[in-house]
């Protein structure tokens, strides 16, 4: 019955606006619960991306593009359930932005052939696309993200023989930089303290108690969502020095420092895209979009972290779509051919100038072997008087002779459990 | 008109104790069966499937276990999201533990491991009861999702801590993993559910459930009358831990595929449970039907309705969505304090005189 009204609707609003087939981009969003601090910003982005592209462009490459919006409160029962109800429309692409989701989703979307994009979450050991051959993680992930930081902090004095702490959301998430980290720590000489923080972390006062006691010369946190304001301010009231304390990009917005104010001054979280909104791009989304009257949500994230994330994420996902386009000499899409774009995907300087991002993340290539990017990661620090983030280390490489076999390793468990044949064709 | 009973003569004693009585209701029964059976295998989707059938069939076994236990028993549990993860782990750890046994009884072991598990968290309520026992509980369900997250061996030392669902097949069709057929895995925990069902209601009505309901209604006069307190609760757990352990089971392998334990068994699945049954209607087989599918179709008929349908933002949508169900819930134990099952034997009573009421 109710597939019978959703299907009528659909056809209903089809036969209403007789437009060619659409690009269909799935955006499983969070605007609601624990996380929505997170997730209304990035789905800002990812759609205001679309409609600015709809608007000025006409779409990609002559068809209109469609956002398909569904609430999965960062749950894995409503985000299994928006990706039964989406997929059927001939959904390209999906970032669930939530790595439980995305564990859920990665034998079903192979399953059905539909690829995914989860830009810097997700299961690291899908950037072995020999094995992962339908889910992509370029340009950064989560490893990279552990070895960036403590490559940063090798950059800033020596750390051997000092205590790290690893303050983590206790979830699969959380837990992905664990090994990484163990491994850094053999080869560098550090000591890791691991201290777990359940969803939603809400109440961390025991954990910094802990940090408090232990007194571990930096932090570095993976949080999301509610988890981090509580972990800016918890450190702000044990008087942690804050340029001591870096979070992982998840952990680095707007949302995340401002409940605590001044004492949040300092904080660091790393960033694989460009932050602020000095980018030529904004003054089209500001043309076509805001004046417009069509910003998704309020509109009022408009350059925060989060939202040009899921603007990277858009943009990353049109060039896609314009490279599979190419390739297979259609403009109507299948998500297949989508797979083909993504895994051919090129960015360049000059691409990401004309598309009004100049220097806004790195240039990479997309191969079979490699469905992670360069893992090019840089340091952002947060000026609370002015309110601002700013890039205070360049994008710079992350260990990956330490990660490589960590990913060979995880992706060959992964290949093994679910009798995969490992191969590039 | 409906549900009469003249002209419906019972001749034996097993026809007159049989679970429908009525001819009608024997017949709709048969009915729902057969369509559940024979004709909704054929127009299931993956989206029907997997938005609102499995999650159905399997919180209807939650349900039914946990009814047992509270509605039948009136031991109050807030352990059942604890106990559902007791179950996955355990079908878990026997499917890569065991591969070639067949997934079938890997889940009837995964819920008898959890009924020695909540047997364990019973002996409790040999001492304490009501306000006290939902405590003890509720730290069970804490304890366990402790436990599955801080042993690795419980999810065989995997980086992520999230547990996955090997490709397990019955009868040379998939029902586990990625490559499912929808109808496949919805036939599959059908079987269990009806099972559930059909066993639970001879329990409840021999002589352990009259144990049971023996001790809900009092228990030291129940004791008196010789009653066996121990045996009675202990049992009580046993078996609506079992149920509980089977859902868990199905809820990971079938429904999920992959799991991490403090998202989808923590507290708030006890409490969903828990609603379910009251608003279902405590101490009724079909009070477990009717609350699970009120608590499951609900939310996704809403959201059909309001984003499909009506194109309103999905955030508004997802908001309002507590509002409704949460109203709802309040307007029906309001009207109806013992819940759907009891307006339904109502409508049963008055489509029994329909068209000629006194």
């Amino acid at each position: 019955m109710k597939m019978k009204l959703g299907t009528m609707a659909v056809a209903g609003l089809m036969a209403a606006s007789p437009v060619m087939a659409d690009l269909v981009f799935p955006s499983l969003s969070y605007r609601t619960g624990p996380y929505a601090a997170g997730g209304i910003p990035f789905a800002d982005g990812y759609a205001d991306y679309f409609t600015l592209l709809n608007e000025r462009d006409g779409g990609i490459g002559g068809i209109e593009t469609r956002v398909l919006e569904c609430e999965t409160g960062y749950n894995t029962e409503k985000g299994v359930e928006c990706y039964e109800a989406t997929k059927g429309e001939g959904s390209l692409v999906y970032q669930p932005l939530s790595t439980g989701i995305t564990y859920q989703l990665i034998p079903k979307a192979t399953a059905d052939g539909i690829p995914m994009h989860t830009m810097g979450y997700g299961r690291t050991s899908a950037a072995n696309g020999e094995v992962f051959s339908h889910t992509f993680n370029y340009p950064a992930n989560y490893w990279n993200g552990a070895s960036g930081a403590i490559n940063y902090l090798m950059s800033q004095g020596d750390i051997a023989g000092k205590k790290i702490a690893l303050v983590y959301h206790n979830s699969a998430y959380g837990k992905e930089p664990i090994r990484t980290l163990e491994e850094l720590s053999k080869k560098h000489g550090f000591e890791l303290m691991l201290v777990a923080v359940d969803h939603p972390g809400q109440e961390q006062k025991s954990q910094w108690l802990q940090i408090r006691r232990e007194r571990p010369d930096n932090v570095i946190m993976y949080g999301w969502g509610v988890m981090n304001q509580v972990a800016v301010q918890e450190a702000a009231n044990i008087r942690y020095p804050m340029e001591n304390f870096i979070g992982i990009w998840w952990s680095g917005s707007e949302n995340d420092v401002l409940p605590a104010g001044d004492a949040a001054d300092g904080y660091k979280a790393l960033t694989f895209h460009g932050v602020g909104s000095d980018f030529p791009v904004f003054d089209d989304i500001q043309k076509y979009v805001v004046d417009a009257g069509k910003a998704a949500g309020s509109g009022d994230q408009i350059g925060t972290v989060l939202y040009n994330r899921g603007l990277y994420a858009a943009m990353l996902a049109a060039e896609a779509a314009k490279t599979a386009q190419e390739i297979h000499g259609t403009a109507d899409i299948t998500p297949a051919m989508m797979r083909d774009g993504m895994e051919a995907l090129e960015i360049t300087e000059a691409k990401m100038t004309e598309l009004g991002l100049p220097g806004f993340g790195p240039e990479f290539n997309v191969s079979c072997e490699n469905h992670g990017g360069p893992g090019l990661v840089g340091m952002t620090q947060w000026d609370a008087s002015a309110g601002t983030w700013s890039l205070v280390s360049d994008f710079s490489e992350s260990d990956m002779e330490v990660i490589q076999p960590l990913i060979e390793e995880d992706s060959a468990a992964y290949a093994d459990e679910s009798g995969i044949e490992a191969s590039c064709n | 008109m409906l549900y009469r009973e003249a002209g419906d003569f019972s001749t034996t004693y097993p026809q007159d104790s049989q679970t429908f009585p009525i001819r009608f209701d024997r017949y709709r029964y048969y009915v729902v069966l057969a369509v559940a059976v024979l004709v909704l295998p054929f127009v299931m989707t993956d989206y029907l499937v997997n938005s609102i059938f499995l999650p159905f069939l399997i919180y209807a076994i939650a349900a039914i276990g946990l009814n047992i236990l509270t509605g039948y028993c009136g031991q109050v549990s807030l352990g059942t999201g604890g106990f559902m993860a007791v179950g996955a782990y355990a079908c878990y750890k026997l499917m890569t533990a065991f591969p070639d046994v067949n997934i079938f009884f890997h889940v009837i072991l995964a819920g008898g491991i959890t009924a020695l598990v909540g047997t364990a968290f019973g002996l409790p309520s040999l001492r304490i009861k009501g306000f006290y026992l939902a405590v003890a509980t509720l730290a069970a369900q804490f304890f366990l999702v402790w436990l599955f997250n801080k042993v690795a061996w419980f999810y065989n030392y995997s980086a992520s801590g999230q547990i996955n669902a090997p490709e397990r097949s019955v009868f040379g069709i998939e029902v586990t993993g990625p490559n499912t057929e929808a109808w496949a895995t919805y036939l599959f925990c059908l079987v269990f559910t009806v099972a559930a069902a059909i066993i639970a209601r001879n329990l409840t009505r021999g002589s352990v459930g009259r144990q049971w309901m023996a001790i809900r209604d009092m228990d030291i006069a129940a004791e008196i009358i010789g009653v066996n307190p121990l045996k009675a609760k202990l049992t009580a757990f046993a078996v609506s831990s079992f149920f509980v352990g089977v859902s868990g089971a199905l809820f990971f392998a079938v429904y999920l595929g992959a799991v991490e334990v403090g998202e989808v068994f923590g507290i708030t699945k006890s409490f969903l449970v828990l609603f379910m049954i009251i608003i279902g209607g405590l101490g009724s087989i079909f009070g477990a039907f009717a609350g699970a599918a009120f608590l499951v179709v609900l939310p996704v008929l809403l959201k059909v309705v309001g984003v499909d349908l009506l194109g309103w933002p999905t955030d508004i949508v997802a908001h309002f969505q507590l509002v409704i169900v949460g109203g709802l819930i309040i307007v029906f134990l309001i009207l109806e304090p013992h819940g759907l099952a009891q307006l339904w034997r109502v409508a049963k009573e008055k489509l029994r005189l329909w068209p000629f009421p006194h």
